[in-house]
């Protein structure tokens, strides 16, 4: 274990996450209502999960965080050093996040929780993080669900949603064949208003 | 005061009540017990159209000794849905009957609404997330704009059918919840069986096949335990999400299975975690009862919520997000 200043990142229902120098140690948080045994295997088995599902991305030409060290329930992986995309976002990143996005989507992975917190500009290149919430899928309501997600970030946050919604799904579709029906399914999925 | 007349029966349970503004003024129940096996829909709805005269005697009666004259009845509510389709058009039918010999309006109820509306009539929370777990429906909502929105849901078949199913499997009779409960304190060992929460929905057919398949290895009392260990600790673990998504601090337990001292230890510990209140009605309030939709037809009089008696088919997919709440102010 790397030795250095402990900084809190992020003091999560599910997870804590703390930054170890150039190092990101999450911790699945034990949870007193379930029975041990069952709460030590859930930890576990999300853990490393999580961990393949980082690798997988990083293979698939999705630029996501080394991974040092899997214990228990905690992985130890690399600080990405950057700005999370809603300070720095434009039609141009949004573009490239509709490219990067594609090839996860390619690759069979969903990313759970795309927000644009978890995606990191560091200047020259776009980091996927925190997949605490991926999963393997291919089909077209899980991945339009995960880009439903995106766009309702972008929707509140920010006021020019719709040309970087455009800029995304140019990029989206160039990089995943069935993109098209998977954006079709994103407008379905919003006037269920059940993810709202 | 208002008086509404509210009559439930979207499944095995046939209940009229009376409300007012502050109290349930009366109700009366009749319950539709197979002889073997689980609910059958046909002779539940059966049961209902039989049994309906009788409730209303019963409940008019009621109401003449308390001197309470049917005719100021303001108006009928019912459940519209979802639930069982023989017994949801067979309590329609009988609303829509009362509503035209009284001459009053008829109010359309969704069923999974009225659990939201009575816990938050009969205990003080007040903006809650809640876990609505019966034999049917299983579902975690919470108000927003306007609606009482799904956060997650079952995938597949309700954790009180999850439990029924497996008991019926290991040879005990219907509801089975209780009695897996009871054999549950005996256990002394946790066995492996699945956990399914994908995002923020839960899947229960599985867990429950694969508790009836731990029954070849372990005994009755291991399985049972550790069948509502997985079971309500994933119902625990989508709330304390959708405490976290929407920043509430109350939780609300509604539903049948409610009644279970387990899972209300481990919501209560959960809550106690995050520093949330945790609230539970009392008992005669968690089930199916009439009381809710008189409560929840109420509420949607007052707010100008009625229907005409060509409008009132059911629904049996009737979901809680399909409805506008028109009685709350934001």
């Amino acid at each position: 274990m790397a030795e250095g200043v402990n900084e809190m990142i992020r003091d999560g229902a599910e997870a804590k996450v703390i930054r170890r120098n150039k190092r990101l140690v999450k911790s699945r948080i034990p949870k007193r209502y379930r029975v041990r045994e069952l709460d030590e295997r859930i930890r576990r088995e999300r853990t490393r999960a999580e961990a393949r599902l980082i690798s997988q991305a990083r293979r698939a030409g999705v630029a996501t965080p080394v991974i040092y060290d899997i214990y228990n329930s905690t992985i130890e992986m690399d600080y990405i050093e950057g700005k999370p995309l809603k300070y720095v976002i434009s039609e141009g990143l949004c573009e490239k996040l509709g490219e990067l996005v594609g090839r996860l989507h390619a690759a069979g992975i969903i990313h759970g929780d795309l927000t644009t917190s978890n995606i990191i500009w560091d200047g020259s290149k776009m980091w996927l993080i925190d997949f605490g919430l991926a999963f393997s899928a291919e089909d077209i309501e899980s991945r339009g669900v995960d880009i439903h997600v995106l766009f309702q970030t972008l929707e509140s946050s920010h006021p020019n949603h719709e040309a970087l919604i455009a800029a995304f799904c140019r990029g989206y579709n160039r990089t995943l064949e069935s993109a098209k029906d998977v954006l079709e399914r994103v407008v379905e999925i919003e006037t269920r208003g059940r993810y709202a | 005061m208002t008086l509404v007349l509210g009559i439930e029966g979207t499944a095995w349970n046939l209940s009229a009540a009376v409300v007012n503004e502050d109290e349930v003024v009366c109700e009366v129940t009749h319950t539709y017990k197979p002889v073997t096996g689980g609910i059958h829909p046909r002779e539940a709805a059966q049961h209902h159209a039989q049994f309906a005269s009788w409730v209303m005697s019963n409940l008019f009666d009621e109401l003449a000794e308390k001197n309470i004259n049917p005719n100021d009845i303001e108006a009928i509510s019912f459940s519209q849905g979802p639930g069982l389709g023989a017994c949801l058009r067979t309590v329609a039918t009988a609303a829509r009957a009362l509503s035209l010999s009284l001459e009053i309006p008829l109010v359309g109820v969704n069923h999974c609404v009225a659990h939201v509306e009575i816990g938050r009539w009969k205990t003080p929370a007040k903006d809650p997330v809640v876990l609505y777990a019966s034999g049917a429906n299983t579902q975690v909502l919470a108000y927003r704009r306007g609606k009482y929105r799904v956060f997650g849901e079952t995938l597949d078949i309700g954790v009180g059918n999850a439990l029924d199913k497996f008991a019926r499997s290991a040879g005990l009779s219907h509801p089975g919840g209780p009695q897996i409960e009871m054999y549950a304190k005996d256990s002394v060992n946790y066995v492996n069986l699945p956990y399914v929460v994908k995002g923020m929905d839960f899947s229960f057919s599985g867990l429950s096949t694969a508790a009836t398949d731990a029954l070849q290895k372990h005994t009755l009392e291991d399985v049972c335990y550790s069948l509502q260990e997985n079971a309500f600790a994933m119902l625990v673990e989508v709330t304390e999400r959708a405490l976290a998504h929407t920043g509430k601090t109350e939780v609300l337990l509604g539903g049948g299975v409610g009644a279970n001292m387990r899972l209300r230890e481990m919501l209560d510990i959960m809550c106690d975690d995050r520093g949330a209140s945790f609230y539970v009605p009392e008992k005669r309030f968690m089930g199916d009862n009439g009381a809710m939709i008189a409560w929840l037809g109420l509420l949607m009089y007052k707010a100008g919520d009625t229907i005409e008696v060509e409008d009132s088919h059911v629904n049996p997919n009737y979901r809680p997000d399909m409805v506008d709440v028109t009685w709350l102010k934001e």
